[in-house]
């Protein structure tokens, strides 16, 4: 181990000599994302220092920030505890469906909220089937909604993360005859652990920003910082007060960032000569015992509701010119903004490895789409841009660029530790080979790091495919993309109608995600 | 080389711009020019009188689109704004953007009469308590049946913060209530099963069944009746009246396009936009009509007493009643 931080430290200080090694280039992104960030922010600050707006805080904003931190506190709490079990049973266990299962915990993320709300009501409801339960409007609500949402993605991240424990390791453990706690501890908490300071983070902020789960189940007296943006961009147009409050969800992220920066540790270090994964723990009866419990739980939160919205769907799938049309927007908006993301997840996952002071910035960059409220970037970015008079094809553009942004947390939560452990792995010899830059990048980086970079690129475009704000801040343009088509189905008495389209969404995330997993797989 | 290019650009925007038919932009909100709103049929009705292009902006509703035009300010490319409702007209005018629309206000048939020079109405609708039938034999009479009445039959309504129906409701409350709408809004409360951010949502988990009843329009059981063939869904006749929304829309004083604007403003009271109105917008028409109503918008209770704040008296006190009514339901 003490060759890992020394290792690092010599990372540490090349990182202000790290333009000169020929990677001068991935500097591009966060310049990238800063640009991107300072135009959305500046013209709004210039817009309302011209109407001589004032900053300040009130009483209220305290109340909504209390509410904001608890719920999405215990929804973390709840999400991220929960899947930590859950992930280590999806790694050491085969089951029958367990493909399925996996590929089925993509599918949450995809749903437009409403849609996966009604199947949510559609069972613990007031009209559920086990309806009275749970109390559904309200704080609890909102919590469970939560975990329904993050649950599953934590446990494909943190999953995902224990899949890259090296062969060696567990055969090392299994012959120096490791009992399951020994593994925990030493193999597969030591890989855990820096990916679970990001999933935490992301689920914290993911909830922190959540905005029809808790607006449609908490009523009125229920409001986040989020939510509070908002109102004061749309219903007082008052830009300073949004401001205001945009400038706390920043430091709050900062403090976020801070503490995940604190925790998080690097994983260990070891060779990896063969690809075949084989683990070895998990035998006992007390481990399958305790794995299948956590399963059962997961499946019976996640799966139910996914199931109660196929069921309202599948009688309402009507393949209209209007749906393939959605599709096809929905695609090319997606595949544009996954691409753009992982462009430049890229650099930012190698920069955070690197470490240093950069690398504290390049995290910052990671989850600018979190500190900044896409309402105000919608709006600066309307205002900066608004001279080209473009139309549809500048609406499409901002869009792509929106939505890429949002997806960068994302991406980065499996794409950092990735690349830091590729380049623990491979640092010294393409050091000692003198492999630099764009050659480095084809020869080793890429593909070694192919699956990682299959997984987030999909993140990307599910997550882009499911989004419907960025649409609706930016404006359509007559541009309707899935979730606009089903929204607008919703507002117009049309919700069986909206059920079938989201069951058509979900569905091709479906085989999107099992497409992945094969190529994945391969590769 | 460069200078060619440009100067080739230049007469071929010239030339497109002198011979092209003048495009007239009209922002307008998503659903009116989605797959079911009236958008398309108006456009190539108001073409084929005008030797011109329709251009519609779709925006997301009334709100975001007033706020895109504060932005906007005098460089709006707007030349009409469609779908702005009367408690954002104050507010409107107050922007400077918006002209005079010269039409004759008597056309303009809504409940209580029209008058505003600026602005002109194109449909209307009294909102209303809709509940559904199979759960709620017996609905309440009244806006204080409601106020009063059984905790555990619920209602679902709309944030006024960001939902018109939402806003409609509150001033609903306020008209009726006065100075006494605190303590109405407290003894609603254990009534009210959640305040959705806006009528999807709200109307969604309703047909769902979570709540026998939720805050719409009183056209809402039209589309039940039209559409799904089923009068299970009803809207509820309160004897206080029932508070009225009225969508109009305006021009932009500087459009280069003004005589174009003012002609579709006119045409806009005309049987080529009112009769797509009321089943593609399920609103009631405020001007002729060449078609009859179909048939169930007979059977749709009509409202003894319109309850109307002037746009000015909403634009004064909103934040204040929005403010008043945040601290009830807290």
């Amino acid at each position: 181990m003490a060759d890992v931080s020394e290792l690092n430290n010599n990372r540490t200080m090349a990182i202000w000599g790290f333009a000169s090694q020929g990677n001068r280039w991935m500097l591009f992104a966060p310049a990238v994302v800063s640009g991107a960030v300072l135009l959305g922010v500046l013209p709004l600050v210039h817009f309302s220092l011209q109407r001589g707006g004032t900053f300040g805080y009130d009483a209220y904003i305290f109340r909504v920030l209390m509410f904001t931190l608890s719920q999405a506190g215990l929804s973390t709490l709840l999400s991220v505890g929960m899947a930590i079990p859950v992930a280590r049973a999806m790694v050491r266990q085969r089951f029958y469906g367990q493909n399925f299962l996996r590929i089925v915990f993509a599918v949450p993320l995809v749903l437009p909220v409403i849609v996966a709300l009604l199947g949510i009501t559609a069972l613990y409801g007031n009209n559920g089937l086990w309806g009275g339960h749970i109390p559904l409007y309200g704080f609890w609500g909102i919590v469970f909604a939560h975990v329904f949402f993050n649950l599953p993605l934590s446990v494909r991240l943190l999953s995902d993360r224990l899949e890259a424990t090296t062969p060696e390791q567990h055969r090392l453990a299994a012959q120096l005859n490791f009992d399951d706690r020994a593994v925990w501890r030493l193999v597969d908490w030591p890989t855990l652990r820096p990916t679970l300071t990001r999933v935490a983070a992301l689920v914290f902020m993911l909830c922190a920003a959540s905005f029809v789960i808790v607006l449609t189940l908490g009523g009125a007296s229920a409001t986040t910082l989020e939510v509070a943006i908002y109102h004061s961009l749309r219903l007082d147009f008052d830009v300073s007060r949004a401001l205001s409050l945009s400038s706390l969800q920043i430091i709050l992220s900062g403090i976020l960032v801070w503490l995940a920066g604190r925790f998080l540790w690097q994983a260990p270090l070891l060779g990896q000569l063969q690809t075949q994964n084989r683990r070895f723990d998990g035998n006992s009866l007390l481990a399958k015992s305790v794995d299948a419990a956590a399963l059962t739980i997961a499946t019976l939160i996640v799966l139910p509701p996914l199931i109660a919205v196929a069921l309202a769907g599948v009688l309402h799938v009507n393949f209209t010119t209007q749906l393939l049309y959605a599709l096809l927007s929905s695609f090319a908006l997606g595949a544009a903004a996954a691409l753009l993301a992982v462009v430049v997840a890229w650099p930012l996952a190698q920069l955070q490895a690197a470490g240093g002071k950069l690398g504290k910035f390049a995290l910052l960059c990671g989850i600018a789409g979190f500190m900044v409220p896409p309402a105000v970037m919608a709006t600066g970015w309307f205002l900066a841009f608004r001279f080209l008079d473009g139309g549809v094809g500048l609406a499409a553009t901002l869009i792509v660029c929106l939505n890429a942004l949002m997806a960068l947390p994302f991406m980065l939560t499996g794409l950092a530790p990735a690349a830091a452990r590729s380049n623990l792995l491979h640092d010294k010899l393409c050091a000692s080979l003198g492999i630099v830059g764009w050659a480095r990048l084809a020869l080793i980086d890429l593909p070694s790091m192919k699956p990682v970079l299959f997984q987030a690129l999909l993140m990307g475009f599910v997550l882009s495919l499911g989004d419907l704000s960025a649409v609706t801040l930016l404006g359509s343009h007559g541009l309707v993309t899935m979730p606009g088509l089903i929204a607008q189905q919703m507002g117009n008495y049309r919700s069986a109608d909206a059920g079938g389209s989201a069951l058509m969404l979900a569905a091709i995330c479906l085989a999107l995600t099992a497409l992945a997993h094969r190529l994945g797989k391969q590769g | 080389m460069n200078r060619f290019i440009l100067t080739c650009a230049a007469i071929a925007c010239f030339a497109s711009s002198a011979f092209a038919k003048p495009t007239l932009t009209v922002y307008t909100y998503d659903s009116f020019v989605s797959e079911w709103g009236p958008g398309a049929k108006i456009k190539s009705a108001f073409e084929g009188q005008c030797e011109c292009t329709v251009e519609w902006v779709g925006i997301q509703d009334g709100v975001a689109m007033l706020n895109r035009l504060k932005l906007e300010g005098a460089s709006t490319s707007a030349d009409v704004v469609l779908g702005l409702d009367t408690n954002l007209t104050a507010e409107a005018k107050a922007t400077g953007l918006f002209g005079l629309h010269n039409a004759d206000v008597t056309v303009a048939k809504v409940p209580g009469g029209w008058t505003d020079t600026t602005f002109l109405p194109y449909d209307y609708g009294h909102f209303a308590v809709v509940y559904d039938t199979e759960k709620m034999p017996v609905p309440p009479k009244s806006l204080d049946e409601l106020v009063n009445g059984d905790a555990s039959q619920k209602i679902i309504l709309e944030d006024p913060r960001s939902s018109t129906p939402g806003l409609g409701f509150l001033l609903w409350m306020k008209s009726v209530y006065g100075d006494k709408s605190a303590d109405a809004w407290k003894k609603l409360k254990p009534r009210i099963l959640t305040t959705a951010p806006g009528w999807s949502e709200a109307y969604g988990l309703f047909t769902k069944g979570e709540a026998p009843m939720v805050f719409s329009y009183v056209t809402s059981p039209a589309y039940h009746m039209i559409v799904e063939n089923t009068s299970r869904y009803q809207a509820a006749d309160f004897v206080e009246g029932h508070y009225l929304q009225i969508e109009v829309a305006g021009l932009i004083a500087a459009s280069p396009e003004r005589a174009l604007a003012e002609q579709f403003l006119s045409f806009m009271l005309t049987p080529g936009f009112q009769n797509e109105i009321p089943t593609t917008n399920w609103m009631l028409p405020a001007g002729e009509t060449s078609v009859a109503l179909p048939a169930s918008f007979d059977s749709l209770i009509k409202p003894s007493k319109t309850l109307l704040y002037t746009p000015d008296e909403v634009n004064n006190q909103r934040r204040a009643w929005i403010d008043e009514w945040l601290t009830s339901v807290n």
